[in-house]
């Protein structure tokens, strides 16, 4: 069984709701990243979502898009990010580390180097933003290959045929972009958010992670009534800009505002 | 020079947007039903006689199409070679190429019952072709466009918004096209239900490629017509150059049957291709993934893409079409590139010559017509896409010469 099938058959056990927070890699500063994940593993993180730096993030709004530059600074690569990973691992054998980020830095690595040294490293999928279904079977094959899971996005755009195309292929969790539009956006409307995920439930009994929107522990906790995983970006990179002078200062920021979040999801549930 | 023995060039893209390994869809699951809800619509209207009978009256009474080609006879004296001819897009509307594609997404974006246009531009004129469109048809406008790039062509600036568009200037990464063209993907995906999104060139995910070919493949048509009318055949040589790839795919579309026909496609070698600072993903760069499709892209090590240099903002890209990409591997288009110092020489030979200002972007075209022209006989012939009119560079070749305008 998969890291993340374990994990989350051991919160369905408990009836809990998966924390899942994202952070780039590398942001503001490569050295700070690993302790950034210890720190968010012990304030209830069940994932971690790791952001892979990339020059042109289509689909990240500013505040990720600030957080890829600030990391870019430092040139962390790909190769970087997996070996903070592998660092995070000496630590950590039982949370599961998503590598999220866009197409091109794997598809100059190329898709086995790139999946052979993921698993080496001690990730446990990939999530990559801008490679759909219709384009993913060498890079499926490789993850494939490699134990990995790949995560694959459903958006409100999404119909029937879609969910049901990348259902087929998913694995891991399903994330589901809870509104039109870039990452740190707002308007999230629960209702709507529910029937998707009612839809996307049909066509599949893998997990299902939502995302986009999530600002605070009301909207985490909001969500977590009708989603098995809860996906925090923005929210938390905004805290990293404003302490990027006092890098220092982050780790136990970051935590506190997920200490709040996992206190109000497990209330609710 | 690789040659291949393909029976024919008119077969691609395939039914997913694939030019060979080039093209495709690479974009986040947001855009996927919006570029499927574009795809079925471009394939029904490009069949449809009645859209068809719209954009040919448009492009003729509204563009001024058809364009005229024009034998540079006295520049072709001076090179002492080949006969250049000139294929005018500088002549339409707008005073570019640009106008040929805004026009028809414009009219495909008002079937599709969408109310609001956004664009990217770099040198503005996409921008400017895009928001004439849109007030010529009422519809809202938002253009996108790196702050740099803002600078160097205010005039273009002004213009859109005398149009009545909105210009957003984008701070983010290196503030030129590519991050313009980020930002209005952005746009895009918040506002997908009333927005169209008219892409300015032959890049992005499919069907944009096929697409603004098919749109632009009216300069090609014509030539081909053009050419024998006014020369008694077929040229040796196209020349175009490439940013994009817009213009230059618009005239070599219609000849890739035509295998006597050489081509060349010319990139901006800014600096010169050994400084690192140029704009020619096909002469120096390699294959990677960028804004929906697989294509030949500027790029470190690491795929992180890198920031580009030309004289001409147009040119100033770090990817090109992927149809391009898949004529360079299979060797039907040779590309080649020119530095900012040889376009600019071009620029002011065409003007004091033929008393044409050509764009910048064009002037690359010209300068390697003029590195061509003397290696081939005087009964031979180069027809180059003179893409573009050069107003909107004065301002950057003033300031060359330390002259404030």
């Amino acid at each position: 069984m998969s890291r993340i099938a374990a994990k989350f058959e051991s919160l369905r056990a408990q009836g809990r709701k998966a924390l899942i927070p994202y952070v780039t890699a590398g942001d503001p500063k490569p050295g700070i990243t690993v302790s950034i994940m210890h720190a968010m593993v012990e304030a209830g993180a069940d994932i971690i979502e790791l952001g892979v730096p990339f020059s042109d993030p289509m689909a990240d709004g500013p505040v990720i898009q600030r957080a890829s530059e600030r990391a870019l600074v430092h040139h962390t690569s790909l190769r970087d990010v997996m070996a903070m990973v592998r660092e995070f691992r000496t630590d950590n054998q039982g949370t599961p580390v998503v590598l999220m980020g866009y197409l091109n830095p794997i598809e100059v690595m190329g898709y086995e180097i790139f999946a052979a040294a993921a698993e080496e490293a001690g990730v446990d999928a990939a999530l990559t933003v801008d490679i759909p279904p219709e384009e993913a079977g060498e890079l499926l094959s490789a993850l494939e290959k490699h134990g990995l899971n790949a995560i694959f996005l459903v958006a409100p755009t999404s119909i029937e045929s879609r969910i049901e195309t990348i259902c087929k292929v998913a694995s891991g969790f399903v994330y589901y972009v809870s509104l039109k539009g870039v990452t740190g956006a707002s308007n999230l409307d629960l209702d709507a958010v529910k029937q998707k995920l009612d839809e996307i439930r049909k066509a599949t009994d893998l997990p299902i992670g939502v995302g986009f929107g999530i600002k605070d522990a009301a909207t985490a906790a909001a969500v977590s009534q009708v989603a098995d995983a809860v996906v925090v970006g923005s929210a938390l990179v905004n805290q990293v800009e404003a302490l990027a002078d006092t890098p220092d200062a982050i780790a136990p920021a970051l935590a506190a505002s997920l200490v709040e979040m996992r206190q109000a999801m497990d209330a609710i549930n | 020079m690789p040659t291949s023995n393909r029976e024919t060039y008119f077969d691609q893209p395939d039914e997913h947007g694939h030019f060979g390994p080039y093209g495709g869809i690479f974009v986040a699951e947001t855009l996927m039903e919006a570029l499927q809800e574009l795809r079925l619509n471009y394939e029904k209207y490009l069949q449809d006689e009645t859209f068809l009978a719209e954009l040919d009256a448009d492009l003729t009474h509204y563009v001024g199409r058809p364009s005229p080609v024009y034998h540079a006879a006295r520049w072709s004296r001076e090179l002492g070679g080949a006969q250049i001819y000139l294929k005018r897009e500088d002549l339409n509307h707008t005073g570019a190429h640009k106008v040929n594609n805004t026009i028809g997404q414009a009219l495909l974006a008002k079937r599709m019952g969408k109310t609001r246009i956004i664009a990217e531009t770099g040198a503005g004129q996409h921008g400017v072709a895009t928001a004439t469109v849109a007030a010529r048809l009422g519809l809202e406008c938002v253009v996108y466009m790196g702050a740099v790039d803002i600078v160097r062509q205010e005039a273009n600036v002004y213009r859109m918004r005398l149009l009545g568009a909105e210009v957003r200037a984008v701070e983010s990464g290196s503030k030129t096209l590519k991050d313009a063209l980020n930002e209005a993907m952005r746009d895009w995906v918040t506002n997908i239900d009333d927005t169209f999104y008219i892409i300015g060139t032959v890049a992005g995910p499919h069907p944009y490629p096929a697409m603004v070919r098919d749109f632009q493949a009216i300069i090609g048509r014509e030539a081909r017509q053009q050419m024998p009318q006014q020369a008694g055949r077929l040229p040796d040589a196209l020349v175009a150059c490439v940013g994009g790839g817009s213009n230059a795919i618009g005239l070599f579309y219609p000849f890739l049957d035509d295998k006597e026909v050489a081509i060349y496609g010319v990139e901006a070698a800014g600096d010169g291709l050994e400084t690192g600072n140029h704009a020619a993903p096909l002469c120096a760069g390699r294959p990677g993934v960028l804004h929906g499709n697989r294509t030949y892209l500027m790029e470190d090590d690491d795929g992180q893409i890198i920031e580009t240099h030309s004289i001409s903002a147009g040119l100033d890209y770090p990817g090109v079409g992927p149809e391009h990409a898949w004529l360079k591997d299979c060797g039907r288009a040779q590309y080649v590139a020119v530095t900012d110092n040889e376009a600019l020489a071009a620029f002011h030979a065409l003007t004091r010559i033929e008393g044409i200002i050509p764009a910048l972007e064009s002037s690359h075209a010209l300068a390697y017509a003029a590195k061509l022209a003397p290696t081939m006989n005087k009964d031979q012939i180069i027809l180059v896409n003179l893409s573009g009119r050069g107003d909107k560079d004065i301002h950057t070749v003033a300031a060359l010469e330390g002259i404030e305008i």
